[in-house]
């Protein structure tokens, strides 16, 4: 009876848990690559992004079409290596790298000021006005040292999130 | 924001008949974790909370495990079991098929060579020409419960023929409705089908009263509706029978019932079906497999084990909305049948979800920043 986890070797696994910098067990990447293949319906070895969407918790999500751009098309293990920030194992560090890349849609290694609207915008979307997100953000900017014109760079994002605890453990189901 | 590669969203015709997920949801799930104190950088970057449910999502959804097919569990695992595996293979698909096909066809026959004539030649009598063709499609629907041995065991006392009455009960399988109706000729509320089920519900079913829909029309709604409220006045019209969830699901979970069945101010009786996964899945995973190869795939299986619970009636408590009215109902079932209760609108398999499930975590991130920009 060949099931989709009887696919994954040893060495499959050794892989994927070394791009992922042995950030999940090798349960837990059995898992996700039933779950990969679960999403990956036509069996392409990616997930598409429609397919994606077709999990409505994740289509509800304020940040799903900004998250698509950075999963749309990944194959098994570079979807691995995405979700690995989400492991109880990675360190704040790793997580704040990921939140960094939300920010930086153009990967340009720098956050503006109109990287960080754009975010904003989709977490608050009609509920705000293009003013008032403007006035919310450059005031806070104003109060942590930086002005509407300064660039945040990753040291800068891990001076700001990096004092308090992040709450960012996804927990892969083993059965 | 970004509609592009989305499906298009539920039209608000079908938004009135679809509770609200939200208020389902368990709390917690949004941010919700009401930080005080004046807002500062760290609050605008930190997006950890949106981003772990997305990831959450990714990883695991309640959603997408309703309707996985879970295989049955293998036993032919070692040698000495193996063969006997095989001896199995070879009765089930060479003696127990060919069997279970003659048997049916069998049924086929004798089945229209009374109901076309039945049909056609008692014009004039409709009470005798009715009570004929209900014993017969009954006859049928045993025939085919037949071909895949089905053991049903029904519970609780049968449903007797009563105007203002409606059943409902959850959904598995086409063959939920055939297993249902061969003890009582109901009139069923389906999806309509494709192919030759199609043809069976515009001409044989029709003759009952079943009343066929397509899910994808909004027109059609209104339409049931109306057909619904008329059936259920008549007295001698068969008991309806519908399958609130609106899609078939693996027997594991129930999502959310259309209140539809549960606004029309009739008395509901419902139904909980389990199968016994010892042989067979009886889900019916229409992405899939059609519903031919499902057929097949039972009438080559040992048998299809099933209980049905016929449970006590409910009615619309004083104050009651018909939402939780529906929601007290699936407690019923999901409680005698032993399934979990999730929080989604089945039709979301066809269409993505409205954009007021996210304008609603929106305005709270929203409200929540513009409050907390005022404190000092």
């Amino acid at each position: 009876m060949g099931t989709a986890s009887s696919m994954l070797t040893q060495y499959d696994i050794e892989e994927v848990q070394e791009h992922c910098n042995n950030l999940f067990s090798q349960q837990e990447i059995v898992s996700l690559y039933q779950r990969f293949c679960q999403l990956d319906r036509n069996a392409k070895g990616f997930i598409s992004a429609d397919e994606f969407l077709s999990v409505p918790e994740f289509a509800m999500n304020p940040l799903s079409q900004r998250l698509l751009k950075m999963v749309d098309g990944l194959n098994f293990k570079d979807f691995v290596a995405f979700l690995s920030a989400f492991s109880a194992k990675a360190n704040a560090q790793q997580k704040i790298e990921l939140i960094f890349k939300v920010f930086d849609s153009d990967r340009n290694g720098k956050v503006s000021f109109k990287d960080i609207l754009e975010v904003l915008k989709d977490l608050s979307g009609s509920f705000m006005s293009d003013e008032q997100r403007e006035e919310a953000l450059s005031q806070v900017l104003k109060e942590a040292g930086y002005t509407k014109d300064s660039y945040l760079t990753l040291d800068d994002f891990i001076k700001v999130l990096g004092q308090s605890d992040l709450k960012m453990d996804v927990e892969v189901p083993v059965d | 924001m970004n509609n592009t590669g989305r499906l298009k969203s539920s039209s608000s015709e079908l938004d009135l008949d679809r509770p609200n997920i939200e208020d389902y949801l368990p709390s917690g799930s949004t941010i919700q974790q009401e930080p005080h104190g004046k807002l500062s950088l760290h609050d605008l970057l930190n997006i950890s909370p949106t981003l772990s449910e997305a990831a959450g999502a990714i990883v695991d959804d309640s959603f997408t495990r309703c309707f996985k097919s879970n295989p049955p569990e293998p036993w032919n695992w070692n040698l000495y079991l193996f063969p006997l595996w095989c001896f199995g293979v070879v009765i089930r698909y060479l003696i127990l098929f060919p069997i279970r096909v003659i048997g049916l066809t069998l049924g086929w026959i004798i089945f229209l060579s009374s109901f076309i004539p039945v049909h056609f030649l008692l014009k004039g009598h409709d009470k005798l020409r009715r009570s004929i063709e209900r014993s017969l499609v009954e006859m049928m629907c045993s025939f085919f419960v037949a071909s895949w041995t089905g053991v049903v065991k029904y519970h609780g006392p049968r449903p007797s023929r009563r105007p203002k009455q409606v059943f409902v009960a959850n959904h598995t399988s086409m063959i939920d409705f055939i297993v249902l109706e061969q003890m009582t000729a109901f009139a069923v509320i389906m999806q309509k089908h494709p192919g030759w089920v199609g043809l069976l519900q515009s001409t044989i079913l029709e003759s009952l009263g079943c009343i066929w829909f397509n899910r994808a029309e909004a027109k059609d709604r209104e339409i049931v509706a109306k057909k619904l409220r008329d059936h259920v006045q008549g007295a001698d019209n068969n008991p309806l029978l519908i399958f609130p969830e609106g899609t078939c699901v693996n027997n594991h979970y129930t999502v959310m019932f259309k209140k539809g069945a549960f606004e029309l101010g009739c008395t509901v009786c419902p139904v909980a079906i389990k199968y016994n996964k010892i042989f067979v899945d009886a889900f019916w995973n229409s992405r899939k497999q059609s519903f031919t190869m499902h057929l097949l795939q039972l009438m080559t299986s040992w048998a299809v084990v099933c209980d049905v619970w016929y449970l006590e009636p409910q009615s619309l408590k004083p104050g009651e909305t018909p939402i939780e009215f529906a929601e007290r109902v699936r407690d019923i079932i999901s409680l005698r049948a032993g399934l979990k209760k999730v929080p989604w609108d089945g039709y979301l398999k066809y269409s993505r979800p409205s954009p007021k499930h996210r304008e609603r975590k929106q305005q709270s991130f929203a409200e929540l920043v513009l409050r907390r920009l005022e404190e000092k």
